[in-house]
Order: structure tokens, then sequence, then C-alpha cells
């Protein structure tokens, strides 16, 4: 069988890439290429991702080392927070004056 | 022309001829990842090109601009060196002649940064950071290629003969380059490193320097291959159809 990196016989394996915007910003999932291996990966994302000036830092991890949850464990995931309001910090009184919340 | 005039014309039409052929890698690139990375190049060039004809226009005062430059000028009258027009071939030719062609600008614009003209030197600060990624892109491919699986290997190894010939012709003595001291880079004197580097490169691709038999020359005297007259026939037919036409 084959692993979800593996290019196989039709190509290069994927990548995710992250870029990061500026200096104090994390860096931000923007999309995935194709590439035969990390070095030419890294050149593939300056080229695709970073070609308006949109980065300062790339990050690129082999698609296949990420590990997701399955659409199947939907429910069991995420359904239990849908409604646990209390959860959100919207019980408490906000002070006059007090920006950014 | 006027010595600096021919001489910012002659690096111009190196960047704009080689650039239109770049462009058509566009939609045929092996990925489309590589399609954006050679548009990119040709792009970076087109942008050295519009500098180097405006500049050469601006100093000849004979009421050319860039687009007159690039569109209205026949295939003699190109000054660029004849690596820069010769057809893509596969995808190894492209990688050679673009290892060799970025490694000699590299060196070029390298020297131009002393250069007592203000705007070559200015160019030449912009351009060099350019080129160094285009060298670095080509490099990635030749040692992928050259050391890749024994096909790669071969077509990679085919790539360079087909592309040796030209390279001699970029380090030829310029009666122009003489009578700009201070101001011009001496090709003769690019050669070193130039040479340090790609030797470096193709020994670690386990590529064999070629050692053709013939060699190239003449295209900064307008004396061309066949292949240019077919390259200029696409990149001018719609502004001679239709001058002045803009976006």
């Amino acid at each position: 069988m084959n692993q979800p990196n593996d290019p196989g016989k039709r190509g290069w394996p994927l990548w995710e890439v992250f870029v990061r915007a500026r200096r104090g910003l994390s860096h931000q999932h923007v999309g995935s290429l194709h590439a035969p291996d990390a070095a030419m990966a890294l050149r593939n994302a300056r080229d695709v991702y970073t070609r308006r000036g949109e980065g300062v830092s790339i990050w690129v991890v082999p698609s296949a080392a990420i590990v997701a949850n399955s659409p199947d464990e939907k429910d069991q995931f995420f359904d239990p927070a849908q409604d646990k309001v209390y959860r959100h910090p919207t019980f408490y009184d906000v002070p006059e004056g007090a920006k950014h919340l | 022309m006027n010595p600096l005039a021919a001489y910012s014309l002659a690096l111009g039409d190196d960047a704009l001829v080689l650039a239109q052929r770049l462009g058509e890698w566009a939609a045929r690139a092996p990925q489309i990842e590589e399609d954006l990375a050679l548009a990119n190049i040709a792009l970076d060039l087109l942008g050295q090109a519009r500098t180097l004809l405006a500049y050469a226009g601006e100093i000849e005062q004979a009421g050319r601009d860039e687009d007159d430059l690039a569109y209205l000028r026949d295939d003699r009258e190109f000054r660029n060196v004849q690596l820069a027009e010769i057809p893509n071939g596969d995808f190894a030719v492209t990688m050679a002649r673009q290892l060799v062609f970025s490694a000699y600008q590299y060196e070029l614009y390298t020297a131009l940064l002393t250069s007592a003209d203000e705007t070559l030197a200015g160019l030449a600060g912009k351009a060099v950071k350019e080129v160094a990624y285009h060298r670095d892109h080509a490099t990635q491919w030749v040692l992928r290629l050259g050391d890749g699986t024994d096909l790669s290997h071969e077509r990679m190894q085919a790539g360079l003969d087909q592309v040796w010939p030209y390279t001699e012709e970029l380090f030829d003595r310029d009666g122009i380059v003489s009578q700009l001291p201070g101001i011009a880079a001496d090709p003769a004197t690019l050669r070193p490193a130039w040479e340090q580097y790609v030797t470096a490169v193709l020994r670690e691709a386990a590529c064999d320097q070629p050692a053709p038999r013939w060699r190239s020359r003449g295209g900064r005297d307008g004396l061309h291959t066949e292949h240019l007259g077919h390259l200029l026939a696409e990149m001018q037919h719609l502004h001679r159809s239709h001058p002045g036409a803009i976006w």
C-alpha cells in the first residue's frame, strides 16, 4: 500500500507550506505544493507563495507528517463543545474602558 | 552608438531574449510549481531588460524608448550572446543554460556593483540578489538530474553538451567594454569565478564538463542563430501589428 506521502509513479510528494508574514507573527498555513525533496519544496514555496512579498520565513512539512482527525470522529470531537456556553468568558462584567477584549 | 548605450543595450538584450525563451515554458513545465519558478525568473530578467533598454535609449538620445528598442529592431540589431536565444530543448537543456548564464550574470552584476555608472551599479545591486536565486535554482536541478537516475544523468549530460559550445562567447573580448574603463565589467575577468562555480556544480552532479569541438561567436556584433528571428517574430508581432498597443 502507498504511504500518504509516497509519490508512487505519478509524480512528486505533497508538502504543506507555512509562511510568516512579518517578524513577531506566527507561521500560517498558506497551502500545499509538490516537490521532489525538502530543499526543492522550500524553493517552490518561495516561488509559489511569496512572490508578492508575503513572507519573511517559510516552513515546509511533508503532508504525510500531519496527523489529522478523521471526519468520522467529527461528532465526538466537536459536538460536545457546541453547547458549553459557560466555556466562553461571556459571564463576566467587562469594566468600562477596558479595551481589546 | 555611444559605448555606454551599446553596453547597456547588449546586457539588456541578453536579459530580454532569455526572458522570452523562459516564458515559453509557461504551462509546459514538468509541474505547476516549476512553471511559476521559471516565469518568476523570466520576469526578473524582463525587469532587468527594461531598466537596461530604457537607459540605452536615454543615453542614445535618438528618441527611442524601451519598447522601440525591444519591438522595432531586427535580429541583426540585437546584441545578445547566442546562448540566450538557443531553443529551450528539454528541461535539462534549459537547466544547463540557466546554470551557465546565471552563474555568468552573477559574476557580471557582482562586478558592476562598483561601476562608476550609478544606473548600472544601482541595477546590479537589485539584480544580483535575483540572479543569486536563479543560479541556486539551476544548481539544484543540475545536481538532482545529474546525480539522479541513469536516464536523468544521461539527459542532463546531453543538455550540458548541447549548451557548452555557447559558453565561450560569454567571455569574449568586447571592443565596447575597453572604451568604458571603471564602468563596464571586462568579460574575461568574470571567467575564473564562473569557472570555479560551474566546475564545482558539475563535479557534485557527477557530470563531465563538455569539451565541444566548435564554439559560437558574434552575438555582440549582431550575428545570430536562425532561432532568434523566430523568437523575435513571436515577441514583436503584436507591437508591430498594433503600434502602441497597451493592456
